[in-house]
């Protein structure tokens, strides 16, 4: 056993436990946090198959954004542990029906798969280019080949971003105040400030 | 095979060393960092700033160490204990897992990786993690204010960081730390360094890196005259030493980063002789102090900011220059054809 066998047994093994975790623990929180560790360690087995570029950006997006808002919205909730136990016998039925299918289906998949003779054993090992860096690799092919389906998910980003932004703007009131940056840039000493010679006993009127 | 193992045992000893080796500088130079910071403060409001514990209070950092590991660790009854005492480790570990890629002079880094800046950003983006997580586990309302407040503004302003990064990797064409360096040296010298060709983005990344490390004026986590100590109040003693340690730890990346992206790493700003006979980790270490510098002053004398005012300078200011910066970047390399031309 080599160095990255043990590195690899050792992340497949947490990274399993983890994902465990995240649906036993009782705590909202706790699963979000399991699921932080799974992430990280998936990170740590696309390094040892040769993907550095697309384990930081595991951790970058996974980790680094859409996980801090799942922990944003998960600590916000207020969770009532007992109404969710209760809930859990009425809806067992439901969940062992959808599991059974799943089963039975993965079972037919790798059922026709072990005992059919046409279908490869053995997946063809993605070529890691030697002569450039992974970012190089990937930019080389996104950028040229791939450049439509790119500019496509750039587009149901844009749109989903467009309809979040929708849902959330509301209606400005009148009669509410607002902080104008700029007004309060531009105020200077002649707008600002009224140098007034009082005279002694009259004040100033006004 | 036994060559091999007695290779790979070697291997793993050396690293061992060079990471014992880098840590005891860093946690020594912080200390004194962190009588820097206290001290330009203490100037610039006319006081003497501590001077009690050594001469000019040189071993304070380590009295108060003393303090702080000899207190007792309160851990409050309703807290969540395990995430608790989980979240100041975590912050310490992630802002210390980041130095082992920075290359502190040429070829003095512990792993020099192929994607080092991205990795950097990575484990910076994960420190939103100790704040939450502390935040959360402290079962009380300040903390938890504190981290809400945290996780939107770290989350923000690290979107016009990741910016600013593109845009020197444009410049570069690696992703590299090394490499960043030394597409930098040039026989223009300090003028060469990507601090004067890319100003506006030099100037985006100081202040989001202030931001990001929840430095004043954006310490709005903490803010003591809104949220007692924010994410913190409920820490004592060694939890709490980690917190602050991590914080400088992170603010000390932060410096480093700047100095290799902007401020040219390990080169001399003077690309002759004798100023090229210097070691370079002098010049790194130098350039360091001066962002570190940078940052205390901007501590001691510009006010906290408001919260919307902080959102409103990451989204609607930063977001928008960074943005256009790439554009423009990528137009002009492309253009003029020095698009490729980098080291990588």
């Amino acid at each position: 056993m080599t160095l990255p066998d043990i590195f690899f047994y050792i992340f497949a093994s947490v990274m399993t436990a983890a994902a465990f975790m995240v649906i036993s623990s009782k705590n909202p929180v706790h699963s979000v946090l399991f699921l932080i560790l799974a992430f990280v360690n998936a990170a740590g087995l696309f390094i040892l198959m040769g993907a550095e570029f697309l384990a930081m950006i595991l951790v970058v997006v996974y980790v680094g954004a859409v996980a801090v808002l799942f922990m944003f919205v998960t600590m916000m909730l207020d969770v009532d542990f007992a109404e969710l136990r209760d809930g859990f016998l009425q809806y067992l039925p439901v969940g062992v029906l959808i599991g059974l299918i799943m089963l039975t289906e993965l079972v037919l998949v790798v059922g026709a798969w072990a005992t059919s003779g046409k279908l490869p054993k053995t997946m063809p090992k993605a070529p890691i280019p030697t002569d450039v860096t992974n970012a190089q690799a990937l930019g080389r092919v996104l950028y040229t080949e791939h450049v439509l389906l790119f500019q496509a998910a750039g587009l149901v980003l844009l749109t989903a971003m467009v309809g979040a932004i929708v849902l959330t703007m509301r209606e400005r009131r009148a009669g509410v105040k607002r902080q104008n940056i700029a007004d309060q840039v531009a105020r200077g000493p002649a707008t600002a400030i009224d140098v007034v010679k009082v005279p002694t006993g009259q004040g100033i009127s006004g | 095979m036994t060559s091999g193992f007695w290779d790979t045992a070697l291997n793993v000893a050396l690293i061992l060393a060079q990471s014992l080796a880098l840590l005891s500088a860093l946690l020594v130079f912080i200390a004194y960092i962190l009588l820097a910071d206290r001290k330009v403060w203490a100037a610039v409001q006319l006081r003497r700033g501590p001077n009690v514990v050594g001469p000019w209070g040189l071993l304070q950092s380590f009295a108060d160490l003393l303090k702080f590991v000899l207190k007792e660790p309160v851990v409050p009854d309703s807290a969540n204990k395990g995430v608790f005492l989980l979240a100041p480790l975590v912050t310490c570990f992630l802002a210390l897992a980041a130095w082992a890629v920075i290359p502190v002079a040429d070829g003095w880094a512990i792993a020099d990786i192929n994607v080092g800046i991205l990795y950097v950003f990575a484990i910076s983006s994960l420190g939103v993690y100790g704040v939450i997580m502390g935040g959360w586990a402290s079962n009380s309302k300040y903390p938890f204010l504190g981290a809400l407040r945290s996780a939107a503004q770290m989350v923000s302003y690290e979107v016009s960081i990741g910016f600013v990064i593109i845009t020197v990797l444009l410049v570069v064409g690696s992703l590299n730390l090394s490499d960043i360096v030394k597409a930098q040296d040039t026989v223009l010298g300090a003028f060469g360094w990507y601090w004067l060709w890319l100003f506006p983005m030099f100037v985006v990344f100081f202040i989001s890196a202030l931001a990001e490390t929840n430095r004043p004026p954006f310490d709005l986590p903490e803010a003591e005259s809104e949220l007692v100590a924010g994410f913190m109040t409920e820490y004592a003693s060694t939890p709490y030493l980690l917190f602050m340690l991590g914080e400088y730890v992170a603010i000390m990346t932060m410096c480093a980063l700047t100095t290799i992206l902007f401020l040219g790493g390990w080169l001399s700003p003077i690309p002759f002789p004798p100023f090229t006979w210097i070691p370079g980790v002098f010049w790194f270490v130098g350039k360091m102090t001066l962002v570190f510098f940078m940052f205390a002053m901007v501590k001691a004398f510009v006010p906290r900011y408001r919260y919307d005012q902080l959102m409103r300078l990451g989204w609607k200011v930063f977001l928008p220059i960074s943005l256009a910066m790439v554009v423009i970047v990528a137009a002009v390399l492309q253009i003029t054809g020095w698009a490729g031309q980098g080291v990588g």
